[in-house]
């Protein structure tokens, strides 16, 4: 187990450095640079090449990155100009909202998607069955966007119920306090996921309702309830657990759809300002940062397969 | 989901099992032409049995012709914009009323249709095309080869994807050609993982091994005996990445960095109605709502009904 979580830790080192060089090739066409973007279209061309130098934009591209990644490993992460802070400082105050609008959103699509999936494969192939599939099918199909408008025109502007905005404050205290605006991004979210765990339940639960072990559980005379829950729900929950890490880089993806519609001041929002801006260190920073997650979100969830599953032994 | 996982990933979409794979879909590269035509009837006696699969089927005809041949009937100026016809009612001259800058909706619902289409279909089948003839290298060589390929498949999977589109929207200028390689370059890397995976299981197969013993180059292993025996699980996949590649357009275009005025795709359109969401403006908002939802459900009520078909075998036990 250890040698596997040793082995496991620097194939995940390796991607991240694949990863820090990809994104930084990439910036790096931006149109006009940096410095184009940041002293905007009528800056001189002696303007231009004068920031170049003091920024360092007219090193090779090998000396950038080495510096920057020097810098990276001393935990600096860069300075946005455009937002005047550094990036460490914009990341800090909107990851951890990020985290709160994924967490709560994943929590609720899992809440109703489990419960509805196990129901599907119970009473398949009936109305109901038929009525949460297409539900599921239309949940799948719709841009995150357009649920988020709609909800926002039905329930914020016609029926006055919830705000027609998230939650705004610097910290994550301030955003929780506010829990009625919350309902909405939210359910948005939670709707995006709900489809997937919904039919990923429903098939898991009809291939183990055939398995061996479920025949034994039933020769023994256990209750169908304990059947179901005791037995299949417990293997289909591992499962879960892999799909929740590899789904991991959509659900930050679809943080920035949510967070734009809504106006949340997350990592998304961050994001999508800054490409708008062509905020390059921020830029580099949020892609860093969101990648970097995404790792240790898989790593933990492979941890997490090992340590659920009696059957997977690492060697 | 609007902007959607790798459908590798994507739990609604079990690919085929292992287990499936043990029977290849067709038995060999040697088999008579005879028996190969039953399977392909087999195989659409399946798919035509399952009415979603019609359903679907037809929707997609719809959405093709609604969108190629609709102008031809329907004319509408989609070029110049004509402010005196600003936000206005459907009605006889304009069946879905007009868009903020005086387009006739309708009209501006087939050009967008157009481009959604192009966009999808030609995204899904470059992706499928790298990401096929990647996988099945990465498989067949295995070894350290293999590690380093999919190691580069895995970084690139880690990087929350829309970053990377959004990125790359802003280097390029968004127009339909641009797109299509955006979205490809995202979505080739779980095509690759899923045909990589394909590949592992064929390569030590007899008629394959063979090749290597008369021999045959890897090029020939892989092109005549790898990938034809994947080849239900790579259609399987790139009808479901026409259907991403729609709804992943559709988010870029929310976001701003969809296909620039004057053309448009269905994204583009949404988005923009969603501005006079407060008005009753119904028209500029549900029409090209409606045509994602249906297009993007048709196209994976195909994938679902391909996959039964090309797993018949399993209908029969």
């Amino acid at each position: 187990m250890i040698g596997f979580l040793i082995r496991r830790f620097l194939q995940a080192l390796v991607v991240t450095f694949i990863v820090t060089i990809v994104t930084f090739i990439l910036l790096h066409l931006l149109p006009g640079g940096p410095i184009r973007a940041l002293l905007g279209p009528r800056a001189t061309p002696q303007q231009i090449a004068h920031y170049n130098v003091l920024y360092g934009y007219n090193r090779p591209l090998v000396v950038q990155y080495w510096k920057w990644i020097i810098q990276l490993l001393h935990g600096n992460l860069g300075y946005s100009v455009k937002l005047n802070e550094t990036v460490a400082y914009g990341i800090t105050q909107a990851l951890p909202k990020t985290i709160v609008l994924i967490g709560l959103g994943t929590v609720v699509s899992l809440i109703f998607g489990i419960p509805l999936g196990i129901y599907q494969a119970v009473k398949r192939y009936t109305v109901g069955d038929y009525v949460l599939t297409g539900i599921s099918f239309i949940g799948y199909a719709t841009p995150t966007f357009f649920i988020g408008v709609l909800l926002i025109d039905w329930f914020a502007v016609s029926l006055h119920i919830f705000p027609t905005e998230a939650p705004q404050g610097n910290t994550v205290a301030q955003v929780l306090s506010q829990p009625l605006g919350l309902v909405l991004p939210v359910l948005t979210y939670a709707f995006l996921g709900y489809a997937g765990w919904s039919r990923y339940m429903r098939s898991s639960v009809m291939d183990n309702l055939v398995q061996d072990y479920v025949r034994t559980a039933r020769a023994k005379g256990a209750s169908e309830r304990r059947v179901l829950w005791g037995h299949i729900f417990r293997n289909s929950l591992i499962t879960i657990v892999t799909l929740l890490g590899l789904s991991l880089p959509a659900l930050v993806g679809g943080a920035v759809i949510v967070e734009d519609v809504f106006n949340y001041p997350g990592m998304g929002l961050l994001f999508f300002n800054a490409a708008q801006n062509y905020d390059f260190q921020m830029l580099l920073g949020v892609t860093l940062i969101g990648t970097i997650a995404t790792i240790l979100g898989n790593l933990l969830a492979d941890i997490g397969y090992a340590a659920l599953d009696p059957r997977v032994r690492y060697n | 989901m609007a902007i959607t996982p790798p459908s590798s990933i994507d739990p609604t979409r079990e690919s085929l099992a292992p287990a499936d794979l043990e029977a290849p879909i067709d038995s060999s590269a040697g088999q008579i032409a005879g028996k190969s035509r039953s399977m392909l009837r087999r195989g659409w006696e399946v798919f035509a049995e399952n009415k979603l699969a019609l359903v679907g089927l037809g929707l997609v005809l719809f959405m093709i012709l609604f969108s190629f041949v609709g102008p031809l009937i329907y004319h509408t100026n989609q070029v110049n914009t004509n402010l005196t016809d600003y936000l206005c009612k459907p009605s006889g001259a304009h069946l879905l009323g007009c868009n903020d800058v005086g387009y006739d909706e309708l009209g501006r619902l087939m050009l967008g249709g157009q481009a959604s289409l192009e966009v999808g279909v030609a995204a899904a089948l470059l992706a499928t095309l790298i990401g096929t003839i990647y996988g099945a290298f990465s498989g067949f060589i295995g070894g350290v080869g293999d590690s380093i390929m999919m190691r580069i498949v895995d970084a690139g999977l880690s990087i929350p994807y829309l970053f990377v589109l959004i990125i790359l929207s802003v280097i390029f200028h968004p127009d339909p050609l641009v797109m299509i390689v955006i979205i490809a370059v995202f979505y080739w890397l779980g095509v690759a993982r899923l045909v990589r995976g394909e590949t592992l299981t064929l390569r030590t197969r007899e008629y394959v091994q063979a090749v290597k013993v008369v021999g045959g180059s890897r090029a020939r292993a892989i092109s005549r005996h790898v990938v034809p025996n994947a080849i239900g699980t790579i259609i399987v996949q790139a009808t479901f990445a026409v259907a991403d590649s729609i709804l992943i357009l559709a988010g870029l275009g929310f976001l701003g960095f969809g296909i620039q005025p004057p053309s448009t795709d269905w994204g583009t359109m949404l988005s923009n109605g969603t501005n006079y969401v407060q008005g009753g403006y119904w028209w500029l908002i549900y029409p090209p709502g409606i045509c994602i939802i249906l297009t993007v459900v048709a196209f994976n009520f195909i994938g679902d009904a391909l996959r039964d078909a090309f797993e018949t075998r399993l209908q029969r036990r």
